[in-house]
């Protein structure tokens, strides 16, 4: 059964056609390598299936339902089980740990008021558990500007892991990672995978996405260009590939 | 882990403000121990610290969600005029705060429609509505005063700017009043969260589905009816309303701001800094005079203060990073 089905998906800015009728499929317990150039409309397109903003056209489906595209919302999609870890990490870096946590799904009375203590514990335990922060100076309290780049990815994933997706999407989640981060970050979407979930790993290269996906769908320029699963592919293979679609000219029209 | 415990160093700033504002009145218990060391000239602070302290408390929210407001001297007036009009025309008093407020809280709307829907900074749409509304303001009432001497007596009157007990300002009651409601709603409760998060990073805050521009408008209401609300206990506490009402209110209310440890950037700031400062700004002329000095020192410690105060803050704040 596939959980996200995005069919003749297109958007536009203005003047600039980001995706041009994208087909996107994620089925359940597996993991996809969303790979292209920068620019390409990868992390576009998951904007959209996270609910950040419309498509200009097409449709979605998620877990078999159509999606309301005028009322789909980032909490609609959090809803539905879809969490994304951004590029750009998606944190107020002057706030604290727990907040960043749960910015937008405070654990609240029926005022509105912030359960602080159990918002606190439930922190502390992610970052123990989930994260292995275990003690030096790093708690709840902490704003994430005293993080390290690696430390603030660790909260970004960390939050989408807490809130216990069905689909985790993840953007170039190694950049800017050393290589005991990216292993930590290659660990958790095995264990995503052992635990019946699905990923869209999206990277503009091919590093570490082979080695934890089960296929890949490239983008280039707004189009699907490529659709492969890993068994009929090696890496090489592949890696070929994306340097020719590179020198493929723009296709008139 | 018991995370409930008050956590003294994350006030660091408030508590050293306040270290500096007791060196400030002991200095001034030392020049002027005629005023100073006794209670009348702190009563006068409690009578007329909260008009400023109370804009102060709706600028330190309008800051943190990373916009700026100019227009709150203006609506200070404004709030004065059509509850005065509304007071002539019905008999109720009640109605006239009611509209006033109401007044208020409309400008404040329409200042957050202007910025998000139409996308103008808030520096220039908020400078063009002070000016707009004072222009109004003085077309209406054709430059004269109206006189509120009709409600001495009123339980109305009383409750906002009477005395409790015979000699605390009301009015202080109620800055105290709003400054722990402020405070909980920005820090204890998820609304707050989300001010934080559009002042801090926009982008992060709509990724995680906060409603960026309802987020804004509403802390821009909230300033229209707080400052409203200063505008009409002032007019109250003076039994007039007069059209230039507020004017000499703007550089206060900032000094009070910026001198109490909220960011001009957005995404941090603090609501009891803000009270503090009120208080330290609010105390320094009468301390100046005092000791002997003219007046025009105000200006240059009023001056000296803010980019002090500032410059500390700031390095502090690096400090962290």
């Amino acid at each position: 059964m596939s959980i996200v089905q995005m069919k003749n998906i297109h958007k536009s800015f203005g003047k600039i056609v980001a995706l041009r009728g994208v087909d996107f499929e994620v089925g359940s317990n597996e993991v996809i390598g969303l790979i292209g150039d920068n620019g390409a409309g990868k992390s576009t397109l998951i904007k959209i299936l996270s609910g950040v903003y419309p498509p200009t056209k097409g449709e979605i489906y998620i877990k078999g339902k159509k999606i309301d595209l005028e009322s789909y919302s980032v909490r609609e999609a959090h809803k539905l089980g879809i969490e994304t870890v951004f590029q750009e990490q998606a944190l107020g870096t002057k706030q604290t740990i727990w907040r960043n946590l749960f910015l937008g799904r405070e654990l609240t009375d029926r005022l509105g008021f912030i359960q602080l203590d159990k918002v606190k514990r439930e922190t502390d335990k992610m970052m123990k558990e989930l994260l292995g922060f275990t003690g030096g100076g790093v708690l709840p309290d902490s704003p994430v500007k005293t993080l390290s780049g690696g430390e603030r990815q660790g909260i970004a994933i960390g939050r989408a892991m807490y809130f216990k997706a069905d689909l985790v999407i993840l953007d170039e989640p190694t950049r800017a990672l050393s290589v005991k981060e990216v292993n930590k970050v290659l660990n958790f979407i095995e264990k995503l995978k052992e635990s019946g979930k699905s990923c869209v790993y999206i990277s503009h290269t091919i590093a570490n996405v082979y080695s934890v996906s089960d296929r890949f769908v490239i983008l280039d320029r707004g189009r699907v260009v490529g659709r492969y699963e890993r068994k009929e592919i090696s890496e090489p293979d592949l890696n070929e590939v994306l340097i020719q679609i590179h020198h493929v000219p723009e296709p008139a029209g | 882990m018991n995370f409930t415990k008050l956590n003294l160093s994350r006030y660091r700033t408030q508590l050293g403000l306040l270290t500096i504002f007791a060196l400030i009145l002991a200095s001034f218990m030392l020049t002027s121990p005629r005023v100073f060391l006794r209670p009348t000239i702190y009563l006068a602070f409690l009578s007329t610290v909260p008009f400023v302290g109370i804009m102060g408390l709706g600028l330190t929210l309008v800051l943190i969600s990373g916009e700026i407001d100019m227009s709150f001297p203006s609506v200070m007036a404004f709030s004065g005029y059509v509850c005065a009009t509304i007071f002539s025309a019905t008999g109720s008093i009640v109605l006239g705060v009611v509209g006033g407020l109401a007044s208020g809280a409309g400008i404040g709307a329409l200042n957050g429609t202007l910025i998000r829907r139409i996308g103008i900074p808030s520096i220039v749409v908020t400078l063009g509505m002070m000016f707009l509304i004072r222009g109004c303001i003085n077309v209406l009432s054709g430059g004269l005063g109206k006189s509120f001497t009709v409600l001495i007596g009123h339980p109305l009157h009383s409750a906002l700017v009477g005395k409790i007990g015979g000699f605390i300002p009301a009015q202080s009651v109620w800055f105290v009043a709003l400054t722990v409601i402020l405070w909980l709603i920005l820090f204890r409760h998820k609304f707050g969260n989300y001010v934080l998060f559009v002042g801090d990073n926009e982008g992060a805050a709509r990724m995680m589905g906060i409603n960026v521009d309802r987020t804004k408008t509403i802390v821009f209401i909230l300033m229209g009816t707080l400052a409203a609300f200063a505008g009409l206990i002032d007019s109250f506490r003076m039994l007039k309303w007069w059209p230039t009402m507020g004017e000499g209110y703007m550089l206060t209310t900032f000094a009070t701001v910026f001198v109490g440890g909220t960011s001009m950037f957005g995404g941090e700031g603090t609501i009891l800094g803000t009270f503090i400062g009120a208080f330290l700004i609010g105390s320094l002329e009468a301390g100046i005079v005092a000791a002997g000095l003219s007046g025009f020192w105000t200006q240059v410690i009023y001056g000296l203060l803010i980019l002090i105060a500032v410059t500390i803050h700031t390095l502090l704040r690096r400090k962290e990073e």
